[in-house]
């Protein structure tokens, strides 16, 4: 009987404290691998806003500070923990890394990855390891195209959408366009962003002409000869998938030699320069920013909290890295709390909430950004291009014009070339 | 046919970018056989003070012809501080450690160099365009260039008749070749072989450090800017032949006018050129084109 009465308090205890154990475990922290560019030339335009990005943006969701849906503390209450990793170095040192991250840090989630080549690397071994992977600014369309993924996703949109996009807008500002040349970063990124937009263009104006592709080697930072070659072609628009350093020493070399006042040049991903290089920027440039970020943003509230925090916090307004980055914790954050609702609000496993990202639809300060190709895995949205001219020293976009999501992605389950070799067909 | 005149002038300009960025890699090794990689650090060194003083000097309003003053003034300042510091601190001890380990050891500090300059300048890239227009441009054909690419061909012209003659026409030309021949001979005929080490690591770096400098005005001056310039520089010198002058400067043209032809008329070869020569140059002439007779010691 005494036996029964210590095994019945032992139970008794047990059972009254485990929802405080289960209440434990639900608050334990969600470690976050954040991984971007912290050296290097891609460092100051991309990784270092995005790393900004993603201090501001989890430092507000634990404290309980950001606007709905996103009110709730941490993810699903569980505050944030990030590990910053340098994405600088070779694809086989980022592997390593990721492994690290992974295995020894432990981390529930990675959300990084600004070079194309390193995401390519990257997505298999998420696979290998089964962990929730969300790259949120490479931009090559093929981790997509050509593999399929349970644990990986990417909530920004792919080159396809802002070659698409850029062509778009050169047929409309331009409609008695000849001669298209191209000068663009020899790896995924470049290629595919030069390869989009010459079929787009083709499609387009059939009868055009494609005067020269130049692809000098990432970081080659010397462009006196290509710069000669393109000013010899006299090509109406010159296209430039051109980011980082590379765009900045671009600009600084072209200007004194009027490149981009002879062609009109066209900049894909050219807003992250607009504040530091106004005056190397000729009126009618065309600026893009990868998406409805940085001066394309709509005026919504995520989009005024984000840009005023970001603001006040580092003095200079978010680019698009610092938005692909927002939008990226956000996404995450959004299946995170669908998928823990699903559980009965406890933590979710990392299937859990990689089933809930998959085809959701959730608002980011870039506006809606919806899950729906690569099987759910990939985000469309719409996206936005403008002309550059300087009012006062500062450089403002004009001419903006926006396309919708559906006009400038191919539909799920079709490549993106063969898309707009189609036509364009839906 | 009418690019031809498009593809010499880029094939010289970057000639002489090359050259002025890579001569100082061999003339370090060819005095003090030291593969030194942290020629590129102190290329990123140059262009940091370059941007840094440049930027104040031209901020606080002086006449902005002078910038080009500063530029020098600015790559021999940081290069007179550091290059003595890491030869004396640091080198003089390795010496007698084979050519190896003496790579590895520069290759550290290149690398703890790189992080000092983030630590000093941060990760935000500098700018200072105005140098590199204020000049105004010049036409070939129908293209324009800026006349600021005319200082470096000078820079290039300068450091290779400046450092020629030197060797062969002064005393202590004569005295360094000696050095290069055979430093413990030279020791013996009482000749301070120290001395010439230091001077030799502290001007060749001083010429990487001038290059850095006058490249800052046409670049974004980031982290990582010395990385690439190892590479390349390495490159030239290896197909010149390590430690030869003359082997320098051929290098460095035949590199920019192959990368300038091939950017003009089929830029899709463009990425492995440089590579492409080098290995071409190689399989004939393993030592390189300018290769020196190796006195063989009994």
């Amino acid at each position: 009987m005494r036996n029964f009465r210590k095994l019945a308090t032992a139970v008794a205890a047990a059972l009254a404290l485990a929802p405080a154990a289960a209440l434990a475990q639900d608050a334990a922290p969600v470690k976050i691998g954040i991984v971007t560019f912290l050296s290097g030339p891609a460092a100051s335009p991309f990784g270092v806003p995005a790393r900004n990005a993603a201090e501001v943006v989890t430092e507000l969701l634990n404290a309980g500070k950001a606007p709905a849906p996103y009110a709730t503390k941490g993810f699903g209450g569980a505050p944030i923990q990030t590990v910053i990793i340098d994405e600088a170095g070779s694809t086989t040192t980022q592997v390593t890394e990721y492994r690290n991250l992974v295995q020894r840090h432990n981390v529930d989630v990675v959300i990084g990855y600004v070079s194309s080549g390193n995401c390519l690397a990257i997505a298999p071994v998420a696979e290998e390891l089964k962990k929730l992977t969300n790259f949120f600014d490479c931009g090559t369309a093929r981790i997509f195209e050509d593999g399929s993924y349970k644990y990986v996703f990417r909530t920004s949109p792919t080159q396809t959408m802002d070659s698409v996009g850029a062509a778009l807008y050169v047929h409309d500002a331009k409609p008695k366009l000849k001669s298209i040349a191209g000068l663009n970063q020899n790896y995924a990124w470049g290629q595919d962003s030069w390869g989009d937009f010459e079929a787009s263009m083709k499609q387009l104006v059939p009868k055009v002409e494609v005067k020269t592709s130049q692809m000098p080697k990432l970081f080659a930072g010397q462009y006196n000869a290509e710069i000669s070659t393109l000013l010899g072609a006299k090509a109406d628009v010159i296209h430039s998938s051109f980011y980082d350093g590379d765009l900045e020493a671009l600009l600084l070399q072209a200007a004194p030699r009027g490149l981009f006042k002879k062609s009109t040049g066209i900049l894909s991903a050219g807003e992250t320069v607009i504040h530091k290089l106004a005056a190397q920027i000729p009126d009618g440039t065309v600026i893009g920013a990868r998406g409805p970020f940085g001066p394309y943003a709509p005026n919504n509230e995520l989009n005024r909290w984000f840009s005023k925090e970001f603001r006040d916090r580092y003095q200079v307004p978010p680019t698009y890295p610092s938005y692909q980055m927002a939008q990226a914790i956000l996404g995450v954050k959004a299946a995170w709390e669908k998928a823990q609702a699903a559980n009965g609000g406890k933590r979710p496993s990392n299937e859990q909430v990689a089933a809930a990202l998959e085809h959701l639809s959730f608002e980011g300060p870039g506006g809606t950004v919806k899950m729906a190709n690569g099987k759910g895995h990939q985000s469309i949205m719409e996206t936005a291009y403008g002309m550059s001219k300087v009012v006062g020293g500062k450089l403002t976009l004009t001419n903006i014009k926006r396309y919708p999501a559906e006009k400038v992605n191919p539909p799920d389950g079709v490549k993106g070339a063969d898309w707009i070799a189609s036509g364009f067909k839906k | 046919m009418d690019q031809i005149p498009a593809v010499i002038v880029d094939g010289i300009f970057y000639a002489a970018w090359l050259f002025v960025a890579a001569v100082g890699m061999t003339l370090i090794y060819g005095v003090m056989k030291i593969v030194n990689l942290t020629h590129g650090s102190f290329y990123a060194l140059g262009a940091y003070a370059a941007a840094s003083l440049t930027g104040a000097w031209l901020a606080k309003g002086y006449p902005p012809m002078l910038s080009y003053g500063v530029l020098l003034g600015s790559a021999v300042l940081v290069s007179v501080i550091v290059a003595p510091l890491i030869e004396r601190g640091i080198l003089r001890f390795m010496y007698a450690k084979d050519e190896v380990v003496i790579m590895l050891i520069t290759y550290a500090l290149f690398l703890i160099l790189e992080d000092t300059i983030k630590l000093i300048w941060g990760v935000d890239p500098y700018f200072i365009a105005e140098p590199y227009g204020l000049l105004g441009s010049f036409d070939v054909g129908d293209l324009s260039y800026p006349t600021y690419n005319l200082i470096l061909v000078g820079i290039a012209l300068a450091a290779g008749i400046g450092l020629t003659l030197l060797l062969r026409g002064t005393r202590i030309g004569k005295l360094l070749l000696t050095v290069i021949h055979d430093p413990e001979v030279s020791r013996a005929m009482g000749i301070n072989v120290d001395r010439f080490y230091l001077v030799t690591f502290t001007f060749g770096s001083m010429l990487a450090a001038i290059g850095g400098a006058f490249t800052a005005p046409t670049v974004s001056v980031v982290p990582g800017l010395g990385v690439e310039i190892i590479v390349l520089s390495f490159a030239v010198v290896v197909i010149g032949g390590l430690g030869s002058l003359p082997g320098a400067a051929l290098g460095a043209v035949i590199v920019g006018l192959v990368r300038s032809a091939t950017i003009h008329y089929a830029p899709e070869v463009e990425l492995f050129v440089i590579y492409f020569v080098m290995a071409l140059v190689l399989a004939f002439r393993p030592r390189g084109l300018f290769s020196l007779a190796e006195p063989r010691k009994i």
